[in-house]
């Protein structure tokens, strides 16, 4: 079976216990291999999509704008002008003659329409080639509007998904600082890599704030700009996601001393760990007892209720396919916790650390995989005989197609995963899919019985 | 009194009313038989292309990408493009591999052509498959522009000399798999020899498989495709197609032709243009040309079908009424709804399409049979546009995509969700538009929309209306 993946992906594909050599990965994708992940512009839209009050102005022809509006499950609790498109709309007169008056005009009208905080203005591929001066754009209208105004250079070919995020990084670590108007507590944090997907954020500020913490700037899930730009005031940096914010975190410590940590909120485990990490950090007694009372009132809650699905997915097995791999690790985690194996768990951006960490989580057996594809995806089903996928929009017809169930754990999903109810969300998404009676009609075991047969042979 | 915006009144586009045009030609190509597409330019085309279609289809789209790198980028890109087609070859053996470009490997001066005759040179001795490639800047043009160049790049890449023989072409234009599997069996109830160029009601709306098959099934075989140089007719439906001036190929100096004009200039098939077949008058007229071409009169459920049609405008006649309906998307879409809203009552008082052929008022015009009290037309638009003028043109329902949902929540009015994309509902696979069958899908969803809006807003709750 392993003939059938191509050449050049077999080093970024391992089987715990049996290759010695650990995962290749942060590669540029193999041309023609029909790869899941998108471009530098993706990874850059997706980190600063939910910036609410900003504008985000895409610099190129329509389809990178018309593919990205409002597509996420990022809520916010103010303005929304980021669940608008606009684009330059860039014609073949403009790739002849250059795009930087129908840029400025475009920025200037819509500032003025919107009044927004900031705005970022992604390039798209061919800007840079059409040779337009964005940054020389972008000044004059900061100059002249009075806001933040910020090129994000992120052309798609310029590496891989996750260059974007390090781009988009750069982009708030320039608003970062610039402002000093904001109370601050000494017990306070930022929470970086939640996109508040289905009001994920809010779950996770209401935790921290009964322990007693002040949440600074939440990067970027309910994103505010004049919080962004105060960022630098907090005590501490808690990263999820921490594919896409750690650059910013160490970009944070090493210009404002903050320190940070990586947590993830998905799973009981995880979502404990990172409410005990941070009173520890602020080894504060009294925040530690909050954080205990806390998680013993959610547990008691959630247990209970966690058990019936335990009890009816035991023993089933899952394929996670996700994005970052920080979130597979939670998930594998997750998914012990409801009584299930994970025999496939693959990402598009981990990097070699998560990639190890992962190893030594999983069973032996479980197949390890970077950078995957619908070819190899469904292999790997088929070989594991998974009951389940957990992945998004792209892997759903290939779960669907294979007759198994599927979770969405991706960022346009509209349920909240994250916390201690999200972990109860997430159950029961996990049993609806994989216990659903239409199954029977899809399995090709139940289509032709022996009984049948004999009556065809006689007929 | 028809009235069209002039130009467009703003320099950004605002949610756009279009898509771009690799996502249109990639459509297209999912419409022929063993065929994967290979967008030549950055990874994120190919996957935001699939994400979109498959929230729409509800199916694995697989469309590889030569992923450019920068080196690409600034020395060309030709050995990825090698490596991405051996790879494809080695993972799905396809038939055929259609390529489109993308505004990145048209603005860098890719010559696609050539580097598909510099693979077949390298790889001559080996079983190749069949090649085609629809030049697609998303610069130039939306995703019908797209999806048409594809079409056309079909039969100028395949269809081959010889003796006419008995068959019928027909391109369908952008419509859903449901209303690709109606136009054949129509063909098959006339009993005609057909090729349909593309037919993605298979490849993109498969049934439940027993395997994983990497290469769906469905679509219409590259040798049927090179039948439509001998096929005695071609049917197109469309005003339209890719030919608005203002997104013609001016650089390329070539004429901008449908695939029906270029059969019938290059392989003398006749050619037949009718808007999308929706509503009584425009069915008669597809209707009439079959019993032409076939010699047979309309088979009777066909007939029975148009009756029963006829009798439901009747009995709905007094709900739809002097409604007054914004109507947006593809231009060939929305000027087929224009003229079916006309004959059931219900007036077009907005209409909208990001496209900009410069057509849109012209077509409009010539096939009302009378002009409208009031109309507004805007070309190259959007939906903020829409949204901006929408209150004032005091609309009953919106007609479209999904994409008018946050307009029409806010007007409080419904919307009836046609072409693509669909991404809020479920079975958009199977919306269908054309024929007596689809206008009367469409005629009962208008219908029921209006009587639960008034339903809803009634203060009595009437349970029998």
């Amino acid at each position: 079976m392993e003939s059938s993946y191509l050449s050049g992906r077999k080093g970024q594909i391992v089987t715990k216990g049996k290759e010695g050599a650990s995962i290749e990965c942060s590669k540029q994708s193999l041309a023609g291999s029909v790869s899941q992940r998108a471009c530098v512009f993706c990874g850059s839209r997706v980190v600063l999509y939910p910036v609410t009050d900003a504008l985000h102005i895409i610099h190129g022809p329509i389809g990178c704008a018309s593919y990205t509006w409002d597509i996420r499950g990022a809520l916010s609790s103010g303005r929304e002008i980021y669940r608008n498109s606009y684009s330059t709309d860039l014609r073949e007169k403009h790739v002849i003659f250059g795009g930087e008056t129908q840029l400025y005009n475009a920025l200037t009208e819509l500032i003025a329409e919107l009044k927004p905080k900031a705005a970022f203005v992604y390039s798209t591929c061919i800007v840079g080639l059409i040779g337009d001066d964005v940054e020389a754009i972008c000044k004059k209208v900061q100059i002249e509007n009075g806001i933040p105004v910020l090129p994000v250079q992120s052309e798609g070919f310029q590496g891989s998904k996750k260059d974007g995020y390090k781009i988009a990084c750069d982009a708030l670590g320039k608003l970062i600082g610039t402002r000093n108007d904001k109370e601050v507590s000494p017990i306070s944090l930022n929470i970086l890599g939640d996109f508040n997907l289905a009001g994920e954020l809010w779950m996770l500020k209401d935790y921290y704030e009964k322990m007693g913490i002040q949440i600074n700037a939440t990067i970027t899930g309910d994103g505010r700009v004049d919080d962004i730009c105060n960022a630098h005031k907090a005590a501490l940096n808690v990263v999820q996601c921490s594919g896409s914010m750690m650059h910013l975190a160490k970009d944070m410590k090493e210009k404002y001393g903050i320190p940070f940590m990586k947590v993830s909120y998905f799973g009981i485990e995880d979502m404990s760990d990172a409410l005990y990490e941070v009173a520890n950090f602020f080894k504060d007694d009294i925040l530690f007892d909050r954080a205990r009372k806390l998680v013993s009132e959610e547990l008691g809650k959630l247990l209970p209720a966690l058990s019936f699905y335990r009890e009816k997915l035991q023993g089933k097995k899952a394929a996670i396919y996700v994005g970052g791999a920080f979130k597979a690790i939670s998930l594998v985690k997750a998914l012990r916790l409801i009584g299930m194996q994970t025999v496939v768990v693959g990402s598009q951006t981990g990097n070699a650390d998560d990639y190890q960490l992962l190893t030594e989580l999983c069973d032996e057996g479980t197949i390890i995989v970077d950078d995957s594809n619908p070819n190899e995806l469904s292999h790997f089903v088929k070989q594991t005989g998974a009951d389940l996928f957990i992945g998004g929009v792209k892997e759903r017809p290939i779960a669907h197609k294979m007759g198994i169930g599927f979770c969405d754990h991706n960022h346009e999903r509209k349920e909240a995963l994250a916390g201690y109810e999200g972990m109860l969300n997430f159950a029961k998404e996990v049993y609806a899919s994989a216990t659903s009676p239409v199954w029977q009609f899809t399995r090709k075991t139940t289509i032709a019985t022996p009984e049948m047969n004999k009556a065809t042979t006689r007929g | 009194m028809i009235a069209t915006t002039p130009y467009k009144p703003y320099a950004s586009t605002r949610n756009a009313c279009k898509l771009c045009t690799p996502l249109g030609a990639c459509v297209a190509f999912k419409g022929v038989k063993g065929c994967v597409p290979l967008i030549h330019g950055s990874q994120g085309c190919a996957t935001y292309i699939r994400r979109y279609m498959i929230s729409h289809y509800r199916e694995p789209v697989d469309i590889a990408s030569s992923s450019f790198s920068e080196e690409a980028a600034v020395f060309g890109g030709n050995k990825l493009f090698n490596t991405g087609i051996t790879n494809i070859r080695k993972t799905y053996q396809p038939e055929c591999i259609a390529i489109t470009s993308t505004c990145l490997s048209e603005t860098i001066g890719e010559d696609v052509p050539k580097l598909i005759k510099e693979y077949q040179a390298v790889h001559g001795d080996e079983n190749l498959p069949a090649f085609v490639y629809a030049s697609t800047p998303s610069y130039k043009g939306t995703h019908l522009d797209g999806f048409h160049e594809a079409v056309l790049a079909l039969v100028k890449a395949f269809a081959k000399e010889g003796k006419t023989n008995n068959s019928v072409n027909l391109f369908p234009g952008f419509v859903s798999p449901e209303d690709l599997r109606y136009l054949k069996d129509v063909l098959e109830d006339f009993e005609l020899e057909y090729q349909l160029v593309p037919d993605y009601s298979e490849s993109l709306d498969n049934p439940n498989w027993e395997e994983y098959t990497r290469m769906p099934e469905g679509g219409t075989p590259v040798e049927k495709i090179a039948e439509t140089g001998i096929a005695r007719a071609s049917i197109e439906f469309g005003h339209v197609f890719n030919k608005g001036n203002l997104s013609a190929k001016a650089s390329q100096k070539s004429k901008v032709q449908t695939a029906g004009e270029y059969l019938e200039e290059h392989f003398d098939v006749q050619n037949y243009q009718q808007g999308l077949p929706m509503g009584i008058k425009a069915c008669d007229t597809f209707f009439a040309y079959l019993e032409k071409l076939s010699g047979k009169t309309t088979p009777r459920h066909h007939v029975k079908e148009r009756g029963r049609l006829i009798d439901s405008y009747v009995d709905g006649h007094k709900i739809v009424f002097g409604k007054r309906a914004v109507v947006y998307g593809e231009e060939d879409l929305v000027i087929a709804t224009v003229a079916f809203l006309e004959e059931i009552g219900i007036q077009s008082v907005m209409v909208v399409s990001g496209a900009n052929s410069g057509l849109l008022e012209k077509k409009i015009k010539q096939i009302l049979d009378k002009e409208p009290d009031d109309l507004l037309i805007i070309p190259d638009g959007d939906f903020e546009t829409m949204r901006e003028k929408a209150a004032a043109v005091k609309p009953d329902l919106f007609i479209g995509s999904s994409k008018a949902y946050y307009i029409t929540r806010a007007l409080g009015i419904p919307l009836i969700r046609t072409g693509f994309p669909i991404h809020d509902r479920f079975g958009a696979q199977r919306v269908m538009h054309l024929g007596y069958k689809g206008t009367q899908q469409l005629f009962d969803r208008i219908v029921n929309a209006l009587m639960e809006y008034k339903q809803e807003k009634s203060p009595v709750g009437y349970k029998y209306l």
